[in-house]
């Protein structure tokens, strides 16, 4: 017989025992570490919703009651055009006017052009949401303390006039209406370039080519190309759309002349080009799990490949091809570094009115509010970010319907 | 806490000394096997006798690796498994409440149809079930001993550092019995262990089982009538119950009768192939 | 009753016999658009390597500037004419390396217990969260580092960490490339044939070490393909370094201090008002050439660690 040497009786109890207790505490650290994404998205998340409210004290440069006794909050849309015509240059009026008359602007937009421009807010300091909420008798000894004319109010950052008003240099009058529609008109000319070369990139991958040197290398290209750092991309666009094509991308020969290639156009192909590869893995994958029953179906009653291709495959594709565009879309959304090297312009508070025009972004404004000193900065960039992540949050929902609607039926 | 087996053998052996009964090496009352709603086995009840080869034959999807898998609780990494009814071995249930499916594991082995080494060295292979296990003596000896006990030794000698993948199926097979003997379990579960071989690998494995039967129990599921002919002591055949159409054992006998005198009109059928 | 036998059509007569190829101009011409298509991409490598390496090129011909000096020196102020990209790469390898250091090991061990112990529920309500954080913008990590980690390691460690500092930067790029690495690693674990895990089951194994002694080293190349992805990831990495990480170039791995990465600079350099054809302009696109490099090789070697890896298991 063998001379085995193996626990026994009560001994593999233990033995066992001690192997189990090791084992539940590896799976507690499994789980762990689960928890710690968890927690990390969590905070992440008060994070943001914390910047986006709270107290803010300020004082106002223009005392407004050297203006008038009665509170401006309710001053009526006459006495605040009065108010308005009376405080400010001829030039600046000329101007507001030129934009819009007035006597046309409602009562909130001349409120606020009141704040901005003749009382102007100066803010010294925001405390967080969180702050606000559980340190309020603190807050408000400080702020009596250190600045005895400030106001202490609660502010919504994250408000309906934050997403309707263009920006501003004054973080409590600036809004993401300019960067909202930048970032669209970024992302629209980058599908509307990845989209149909990335379908088509997609079908001939899977349908057309044969295993050859050539297309493993196109596929080994687009699987490497989705791993190249978007700021590479940023570089590229800045080197041929930026540069080289200048007179294009700038409208030029157009006729248009106000503008360099910093457009919109030069970073919608930037990014069209940065999330080409992701459009054509995910059609490669949508083509893929058609079933080869269909074709051969097709093929079975003389159909050609591309009458197969076209009223066969890319119908049944299409939820998956679709789903995929709406990733990249917000891959294309979010990218930040490719469009601060492509140029966003840090300031512009006007919405931009075609391919040719200057533009910022969100994230844009996310990164450029985040590394401003001012502390109402950063409570701006969390609402902004929010708008973002509300932005994504519609996008993915949408790509989750519509993988519901169109689940699988093979 | 789980309970001891051993304890129990012990009792039972002590008590019942002055009375010999026949001591099984696995004992089935009842056994019903559930995948969800579905009831894949039914009423099986089987005396499995110590240190015997027993041969479980019966056509395709009838329960038989279900009822196998069983035996050491390999059912429950299946989601929606469930078993009613007993599984005794050494009289307790191995479905009771207290009963540790890894120590029942321990003690009841298991290889597969298709052979599945570990992606590691032959010597790791065998190594690794008897380290994870608490073999407290020398590693070399072992590995010698478990593979020239698979009949293994004399080809791998000279490789035993070189991954396993490198072994022909015939030899990963044995490989696996290897590694299931290096941990000395009481039983040895076999399903379809050479179904996926030649010939000539096959009958090594036969003849390898017979020789391993002078210290184990074994079970085996098989499709070849010859092979459980050639190499069982007992065999149970199964069949799906025509009501209910969940797999259930029924004959049960030693594997000459079963094969000349079978009492069952299907069993005589099945095994002299007029089956269909 | 008459059966209406006429009902059913005749077959086509063909007259002759021609199963000949014809030429289908208009089949050809779609597969040859789309074999462009295809092709086109591979242009997009070529001038990205062009755009490159052309301005690389003018970087290294100017007077000013020697390769051994770019490769050899730790000191990078342009103004000066000084650049040794070590001041950039110490950086870039510091927030890497502790970006890895969060992620390899949490990344791992979710997908551990993704594929080996969470049952379907558990698992459909933890994988959409890897997926919520796989989705989230960079940018917004970058302020998360910026205003919740970076005080948070302040008030923990005291101000001898900057309000820039590497560490900061690090962890949150490691808890951004977790998701990659545990969904890549998952992958991995999964493609492990169940036959495995039965097998040491059968031998009497805890479902630990199965999981730990059997599945991951048999998915080990699988791990280590995610794990140059997650490298590539972190040296490409911009934003989050760009917001937590300090605007100064300095040659230092101490976590504790502010310095730049290469990412991060060829971001706040571009984004300032920069001349074309000025030195400056082309000394990032050498260093971009350097990332586009490094981060060539890393994707290449892990799709082909990730090919042969499925080869292993068919
Ligand atoms: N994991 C499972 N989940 C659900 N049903 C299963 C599962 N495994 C087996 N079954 C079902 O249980 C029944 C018995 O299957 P089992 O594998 O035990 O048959 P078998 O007798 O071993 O067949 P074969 O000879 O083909 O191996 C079959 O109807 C099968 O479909
Ligand atoms: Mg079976």
């Amino acid at each position: 017989m063998y001379h085995y040497v193996y626990p026994e009786e009560t001994e593999l109890q233990r033995f066992i025992q001690a192997r189990y207790r090791k084992a539940w505490i590896w799976q507690n650290l499994f789980l762990l570490s689960l928890l710690i994404a968890v927690i990390s998205l969590t905070a992440l998340l008060l994070d943001i919703i914390d910047g986006s409210f709270g107290y803010i004290a300020y004082e106002f440069k223009k005392d407004p009651l050297t203006i008038s006794e009665k509170p401006i909050e309710q001053f009526t849309k006459e006495e605040l055009i009065q108010v308005l015509q009376a405080n400010l240059s001829r030039g600046a009026l000329n101007k507001l006017n030129s934009e819009m008359p007035l006597e046309q602007r409602s009562e909130a937009d001349l409120y606020s052009l009141v704040l901005e421009r003749i009382i102007q807010i100066d803010t010294k300091q925001t405390y967080s949401l969180f702050e606000s909420l559980f340190r309020r008798a603190e807050i408000e000894a400080e702020v009596a303390e250190k600045y005895p004319n400030a106001r202490l109010e609660f502010r919504y950052w994250l408000q309906p006039e934050f997403i309707v008003s263009p920006q501003s240099s004054k973080a409590e009058f600036a809004g993401v209406r300019t960067a909202i529609f930048g970032s669209l008109w970024v992302v629209l000319i980058a599908m509307i370039l990845s989209m149909p070369v990335g379908v088509g990139a997609a079908i001939y991958l899977q349908e057309y080519a044969q295993k050859n040197f050539i297309n493993s290398v196109i596929q080994t290209n687009i699987n490497n190309l989705a791993g190249v750092p978007s700021i590479v991309y940023g570089m590229l666009g800045l080197a041929i759309f930026v540069r080289a094509f200048e007179p294009l991308t700038s409208g030029a020969v157009f006729g248009i002349t106000d503008t360099n290639g910093r457009t919109i156009l030069s970073a919608g192909l930037t990014m069209g080009i940065l999330v080409l590869p992701l459009v054509i893995i995910n059609a490669q994958e949508a083509i893929k799990a058609v079933p080869d029953s269909i074709r051969q179906a097709a093929y079975g009653v003389g159909a050609t490949k591309w009458q197969t291709i076209w009223s066969h495959v890319l119908p049944n594709a299409l939820p998956g091809i679709l789903t995929g565009n709406i990733l990249a879309m917000s891959r294309a959304m979010g990218e930040t570094a490719p469009l601060i090297i492509v140029g966003a312009s840090t300031f512009i508070s006007q919405d931009p009115s075609g391919p040719f025009s200057k533009f910022t972004a969100l994230p844009i404004q996310i990164y450029q509010w985040t590394s401003r000193a001012q502390s109402e900065f950063h409570n701006i960039a969390a609402a902004a970010i929010v708008v973002l992540l509300v932005l994504l949050l519609l996008l993915n929902t949408t790509a989750i319907l519509l993988r519901n609607r169109f689940q699988r039926r093979f | 806490m789980f309970v001891s087996l051993r304890e129990k053998e012990e009792s039972t052996t002590s008590t019942q000394a002055a009375q010999p009964t026949q001591e099984y090496a696995i004992e089935t009352r009842n056994l019903n096997i559930y995948y969800g709603d579905f009831l894949a086995v039914q009423d099986v009840n089987l005396q499995i006798q110590k240190q015997k080869i027993t041969a479980i034959i019966g056509p395709s999807g009838c329960g038989k690796s279900t009822l196998l898998r069983a035996f050491n609780r390999m059912n429950d990494f299946v989601n929606g498994a469930r078993v009613e009814g007993e599984v005794l071995m050494h009289g307790v249930n191995l479905y009771g409440k207290d009963i540790d499916p890894v120590e029942v594991r321990r003690r009841i082995g298991m290889v597969f149809q298709k052979p599945n080494p570990f992606p590691k060295s032959i010597y790791e292979n065998i190594a690794w079930g008897a380290r994870i296990n608490g073999y407290k003596g020398n590693m070399d000896d072992l590995v010698e001993q478990a593979l020239r006990a698979a009949a293994l030794w004399n080809e791998v000698k000279d490789k035993l550092k070189r991954n396993a993948y490198e072994l022909s199926g015939g030899q990963q097979q044995r490989l696996c019995i290897a590694r299931a003997i290096a941990v000395r379990p009481e039983i040895i579960l076999m399903d379809e262990p050479a179904s996926s071989l030649d010939p000539i690998s096959t009958l090594r494995i036969e003849e390898l089982m017979q020789e391993l039967k002078k210290n184990y129990t074994i079970i085996i599921v098989t499709h070849n009538m010859q092979q459980a002919a050639r190499v069982s002591d007992y065999t149970a055949m199964m069949m799906l119950d025509s009501e209910t159409r969940a797999g259930t054992v029924i004959e049960f006998n030693d594997t000459k009768t079963i094969f000349t005198r079978p009492r069952d009109k299907r069993t005589e059928d099945y095994v002299t192939g007029r089956f269909g | 009753m008459e059966l209406e036998v006429k009902s059913v059509a005749p077959p086509t007569t063909f007259r002759l016999m021609n199963l000949q190829k014809k030429m289908r101009f208009k089949e050809q011409a779609i597969e040859g658009v789309l074999f462009l298509v295809g092709v086109l991409t591979i242009f997009i490598t070529l001038s990205i390597v062009f755009v490159l390496g052309n301005e690389a090129l003018l970087f290294f011909e100017d007077p000013e500037v020697t390769l051994a000096e770019f490769l050899g020196s730790t000191k990078w102020a342009p103004a000066i004419g000084e650049f040794g990209i070590w001041a950039l790469v110490s950086a870039t390898l510091t927030t890497s390396v502790i970006a890895l250091a969060v992620a390899v090991p949490l990344g791992l061990s979710a997908a551990i217990y993704l594929s080996e112990y969470a049952s379907l529920r558990v698992r459909s309500i933890l994988k959409p969260i890897l997926e919520i954080l796989a989705g989230i913008p960079t940018v917004v990590y970058g302020y998360f580092a910026l205003m919740f980690v970076t005080p948070l390691l302040r008030s923990v460690v005291g101000n001898q960490i900057g309000v820039y500092n590497m560490l900061s930067a690090g962890l949150v790029m490691g808890i951004m490339i977790l998701p990659l690495m545990s969904s890549m690693s998952e992958d991995a674990l999964n493609a492990v044939p169940n036959s495995l895990r039965e097998a040491a089951y059968a031998l009497g194994s805890t479902r630990f070490e199965a999981a730990l002694q059997v599945v991951v080293p048999a998915a080990f190349s699988g791990i280590g393909a995610a794990i140059i992805v997650g490298v590539s990831r972190a040296v490409g990495e911009t934003m989050i370094v760009a917001i937590a990480s300090g605007a100064t170039s300095k040659f230092t791995f101490n976590p504790l201090e502010a310095a730049e990465t290469m990412t991060a600079h060829i971001a706040r350099i571009s984004g300032g008002d920069l001349s074309y054809n000025s030195i400056d302009y082309n000394s990032l696109f050498a260093i971009a050439l350097m990332l586009f490099l490094v981060t060539l090789v890393l994707n290449l070697l892990s799709q082909w660690i990730v090919k042969r890896f499925r080869e292993q298991y068919e």
